[in-house]
């Protein structure tokens, strides 16, 4: 799976990244993550409030840091696999 | 909107654990006695157990940095926590709807006002710039939400209020909403879209924007709040610590009446100095505020008071260099002398009036 962090690298984006990668490791979804720092990128997304976490092109939490239960969650649905 | 606001809270508290409904009473028990006991306690452990004497200048600027350190801590948390609960019904994509289709003047107003309330940090201000202009708000009207929302800050607000009561407060919010809405609409006269870098109007949104709080339960935003005040107090504590130190000393050893001889009201550069001085310094609202507890104790009229402090959380060179990535050099100087301009001119106004 694709997994991007849209952030300035704030000390909230690093904790997003940090659940998003152990998220992804639990489930064992094979997955890339990459930090996006840029801000012209992030506004392409439709973003307005870091950080956000974009899961194969779709963002789908903007302007806070979900709990690493509901960040698998939210991995464990765009990888459609059942919970 | 926040409308059904207290219904989540009285939900929360019939279905919630006991002990969440504990833990959050007796934190704000223990919130408030200490904010109590704050004063005398210091007083007790200095020159009561200690035998420090309260006439002489260090024991009395340690005093005074202990009570002020505690003091500013708890009103930050407690205020950040609240705002933060509150704020997480709102959301910058709300801000822009309402913002959409509005024409200047109006939208100048309205932004500004959005601007004080929409949750918000100077770290999104490109890629909420960006948004903005590309939904086709006007620059102008933009501009009034960039600047209110550092200007007139909530934190800044609670502080206010409980160090110089509901008259400041209220003057520094009207103030700084003035600002915001002069600047934007001057701004947004002078025409200068021609200096937004180009590729911020080609930016295609692609993908529904999503509302960064909608469908939290009420433990989701109390939760919430509880991580900006540890995220807020691990971020600025040096800043704080150096100013409540800078407002100790000065406390300590400046003269009273110091400032009153040298910067008051008949010195006319009193303003554009403090300005001057405030424009480079970047600190946050909780930061400035014991220097400006203390230089107001010390003698330096209110607005030249309230002008240092916009120009310390308004303008900063960091923000100058994100800003730049959107704007080019023209907007940009443009954008700092017109704000520049509002603090000074409101600095004179306030030391005019208010006596």
């Amino acid at each position: 799976m694709d997994i991007k962090i849209l952030g300035s690298g704030c000390k909230k984006c690093i904790t997003l990244e940090s659940h998003a990668r152990q998220g992804a490791a639990e489930l064992g979804i094979a997955s890339s993550i990459e930090a996006v720092h840029d801000p012209v990128a992030i506004a392409g997304y439709g973003v307005m409030r870091t950080p956000a976490l974009v899961l194969d092109g779709q963002v789908v939490v903007s302007g806070r840091v979900p709990a690493i239960e509901e960040v698998r969650a939210l991995i464990r649905s765009a990888s459609g696999r059942p919970s | 909107m926040p409308v059904s606001e207290p219904a989540p809270a009285m939900r929360w508290l019939r279905t919630s654990r006991p002990g969440h409904v504990t833990l959050l009473a007796g934190l704000v028990a223990g919130w408030l006695l200490l904010y109590r006991i704050n004063e005398s306690l210091w007083e007790a452990v200095l020159f009561g157990w200690l035998g420090l004497d309260p006439q002489q200048r260090l024991s009395e600027a340690l005093r005074f940095f202990l009570y002020d350190s505690i003091k500013i801590a708890l009103l930050l948390s407690g205020i950040i926590f609240l705002v933060t609960v509150l704020r997480s019904y709102l959301s910058v994509e709300r801000t822009r709807a309402l913002l959409a289709g509005r024409r200047e003047g109006i939208g100048n107003v309205l932004a500004g006002m959005l601007g004080v309330i929409t949750p918000f940090c100077s770290c999104s201000a490109v890629p909420a710039f960006i948004g903005f202009l590309a939904a086709g708000i006007p620059l102008g009207v933009t501009m009034s939400f960039l600047i209110a929302s550092p200007m007139v800050n909530e934190v800044a607000i609670g502080l206010l209020f409980s160090l110089f009561g509901w008259r400041i407060t209220l003057i520094y919010i009207g103030s700084g909403l003035a600002i915001a809405i002069l600047t934007g609409w001057v701004l947004g006269r002078l025409r200068l879209e021609r200096w937004v870098e180009s590729f911020v109007y080609e930016t295609k949104l692609h993908g529904q924007a999503v509302e960064s709080s909608l469908g939290l339960s009420f433990e989701q935003r109390l939760q919430m709040g509880a991580e900006e005040v540890a995220s807020i107090l691990q971020q600025i504590w040096p800043y704080l610590l150096i100013g409540i130190g800078v407002g100790a000393l000065i406390h300590g050893w400046v003269p009273t009446n110091f400032f009153a001889t040298y910067a008051g009201r008949g010195n006319p550069f009193g303003v554009l100095l403090a300005v001057g001085i405030g424009i480079p310094l970047y600190s946050n609202a909780a930061g400035v505020m014991p220097m400006v507890q203390a230089l107001y104790e010390k003698g330096l009229p209110m607005g030249t008071v309230l002008a240092f402090m916009m120009s310390v959380v308004a303008l900063s060179v960091p923000e100058l260099i994100l800003l730049r990535r959107v704007l080019q050099p023209p907007l940009l100087l443009a954008f700092f002398s017109v704000t520049g301009v509002g603090i000074v001119l409101i600095g004179y106004l306030f030391n005019a009036l208010l006596v």
